[in-house]
């Protein structure tokens, strides 16, 4: 058990390693470069496994008793999001391929991207909030470099804005951790549960809402949402893939640990608040997409907009609303990867990104359009498709919390969602392409499989999910479960202590 | 010492956060680096200060003597800085490169642009 926990943190690190010893020998970068992330998804599935039979696993790091040393925690919450994240790792890595150029390969691109999932898989096991900041930085660094990498000038502005905010978020987040320790005097995630329960309440909201603040910068939450759209579309398409996928949504996994298992004894007040933001999320997300012009910018508006129905389960705090989040969130990620990795190619396929700019999509690619439409539809919630079922949960759930404005707000939403998709549909996949346009390029084979490999996979994925929508319920609702009753986690993390 | 060291917190948050806010790149960073600062100074002051009684064991002692100083936000600080210093020369490096590439030297004039 313990080296099944250790290892999605220690495969990234080991591969990021030996592949800078290769930095210039390109052939043997990508290799590493695959295998590195096909193993971490194994090891993924193993923990996933164990988790689901064995119920939560714990490692204390040096032997050191809980609440002293750093506990990595493994419940199942963290083991879905380390197998998403190594799902994406795995897509990206393999789609680099034919997207990277040979300059970023030699700068340490592939090493990048391992040190980005250590950071992320790191933030998804810890069970010690310092160590989450830590981790948050491993991170952040990595993304900062990868977002940067290259050089271009529309990259710089990007980088510039995304590394600004992002550092903000993160002094907001150390300053919460310093009070919250002068507060209580540990930082151990299962210890604080006790500790919190028995501080002032008003001090323990204060807390909360600079812990909402700092997550909400990271995961793009009105009003803190605007660095977004200003950035992802800037890097190469690998590099906001593989953002829209996992970065936001290590914010999201990091606000729904924290008001789960430590901010929840006033969840009238705290959890009402994210229920605003979740709605006003929503909808300033999908009318700020509706507005806009470059592929990749409506993406990023649809990832800001989604984000509001991943912490709409949170904000309604019941069992049926926190399944669905969960359910929302395995849905998006893949969803939205597929998307953006569907850009990449019709950058290559069409030379630019801007909607008055294209079109004709859906004679010169087919599958392309086969792959987007059904990945669009999902993310809009069309029956049968996967993100159908997310909306459906939590739009029930939030019925049965007789809330029916964010019902109404959810299901609107979903529809502007279709009304943005379908722009981008009519423009670049039927519109016919503007007059005295370059001739289009075509891919080659060679080009074509790490292309569409992991699109078609992760669009299998998106239906198989929508078919099984059973079974994922299942996992999300005992995922749920899990997350709502803190006393199991707090037991093992501390053992059998009072 | 707890008011003096609160007040010199506040101190360097304001400051800081009033470096953020100007359109100069470089006092961005100064504001980046003053509020690094004041957060080290809050986690260290929110712990609690206790004077002249280092965490150290005695000789010959098993145990520590009561009262001491608290480790832990110190090694947090030293955690903290750490980072905060690593990414400070991250960001000197890509502002340089940035506003270098740009050639300008004010954030009103880092216009939206569409590729």
């Amino acid at each position: 058990m313990k080296p099944l926990l250790i290892l999605p943190i220690l495969l990234p690190l080991g591969f990021a390693a030996l592949s800078l010893f290769f930095l210039h020998m390109r052939r043997v970068q990508r290799l590493l470069s695959v295998v590195g992330m096909t193993s971490l998804l194994v090891a993924a599935l193993f923990l996933l496994q164990f988790v689901w039979r064995q119920g939560i696993g714990v490692v204390q790091i040096g032997d050191w008793p809980a609440p002293f040393g750093i506990s990595l925690v493994a419940d199942l919450f963290s083991a879905i999001m380390i197998v998403l994240a190594a799902l994406m790792g795995l897509s990206v890595s393999i789609y680099s391929l034919a997207d990277i150029d040979a300059p970023r390969e030699g700068a340490g691109y592939h090493p990048l991207l391992h040190f980005l999932l250590m950071g992320v898989c790191g933030a998804f096991l810890t069970g010690d909030i310092f160590n989450l900041y830590v981790w948050f930085e491993v991170m952040l660094m990595a993304s900062f470099a990868l977002m940067a990498l290259g050089g271009r000038r529309l990259q710089l502005e990007g980088s510039v804005k995304y590394v600004i905010l992002s550092l903000i978020a993160s002094s907001l987040f150390l300053s919460a951790v310093g009070i919250l320790y002068g507060l209580t005097g540990t930082l151990n995630m299962a210890d604080l549960v006790g500790r919190l329960s028995a501080s002032p309440v008003h001090l323990v909201n204060t807390l909360a809402v600079l812990f909402l603040i700092a997550f909400g910068i990271k995961s793009a939450l009105f009003p803190l949402f605007f660095w977004l759209p200003a950035s992802y579309h800037t890097p190469p398409v690998p590099v906001s893939a593989l953002f829209a996928g996992l970065l936001t949504k290590v914010g999201i996994y990091a606000l729904i640990r924290v008001f789960t298992l430590l901010f929840n004894q006033e969840a009238g007040y705290t959890h009402s608040l994210i229920l605003i933001v979740s709605g006003l999320t929503m909808i300033t997300g999908i009318l700020g997409a509706v507005a806009q012009n470059d592929f990749r910018r409506i993406l990023s508006f649809n990832i800001i907009s989604h984000s509001g129905y991943m912490i709409m389960g949170l904000g309604l705090f019941t069992p049926l609303a926190l399944a669905g989040s969960v359910f929302y969130i395995i849905h998006h990620i893949i969803v939205i990867t597929t998307l953006f990795l569907v850009s990449g190619v019709v950058r290559r396929l069409q030379g630019s990104l801007q909607l008055p700019e294209m079109g004709g999509l859906y004679a010169q690619a087919p599958w392309l359009s086969l792959i987007f439409l059904v990945a669009a539809f999902s993310l809009a919630g069309v029956p049968p498709l996967s993100g159908f079922w997310g909306k459906l949960i939590l739009v029930q759930a939030s019925l049965s919390a007789e809330n029916y404005l964010i019902a109404a707000t959810a299901l609107m939403v979903g529809l502007l969602t279709l009304y943005s998709m379908s722009i981008v549909w009519g423009k670049a996949f039927w519109g016919t392409p503007p007059d005295g346009k370059a001739p289009v390029r075509i891919l080659t084979i060679r080009e074509s499989v790490p292309y569409y490999l992991p699109m078609a996979v992760l669009v299998l994925l998106t239906i198989g999910i929508s078919v099984a929508a059973g079974p994922v319920l299942t996992l999300s609702t005992r995922t749920a479960d899990q997350l709502l009753d803190p006393t199991a986690y707090v037991r093992a993390v501390l053992g059998e202590k009072p | 010492m707890n008011v003096l060291l609160a007040i010199v917190t506040g101190g360097l948050f304001g400051a800081g956060v009033f470096m953020l806010l100007r359109r100069n790149p470089f006092r961005l960073i100064v504001g980046l680096a003053l509020l690094a600062n004041a957060i080290n100074l809050l986690i260290f002051t929110a712990a609690g200060l206790t004077r002249a009684r280092p965490p150290l064991i005695p000789t010959g002692a098993e145990i520590p003597p009561e009262n001491m100083a608290d480790p832990l936000p110190q090694a947090l600080i030293l955690t903290a800085i750490v980072i905060s210093f690593g990414l400070l020369a991250f960001t000197i490096v890509l502002f340089s490169r940035t506003f270098e590439t740009l050639k300008v030297n004010d954030f009103a004039e880092m216009k939206e642009r569409d590729e």
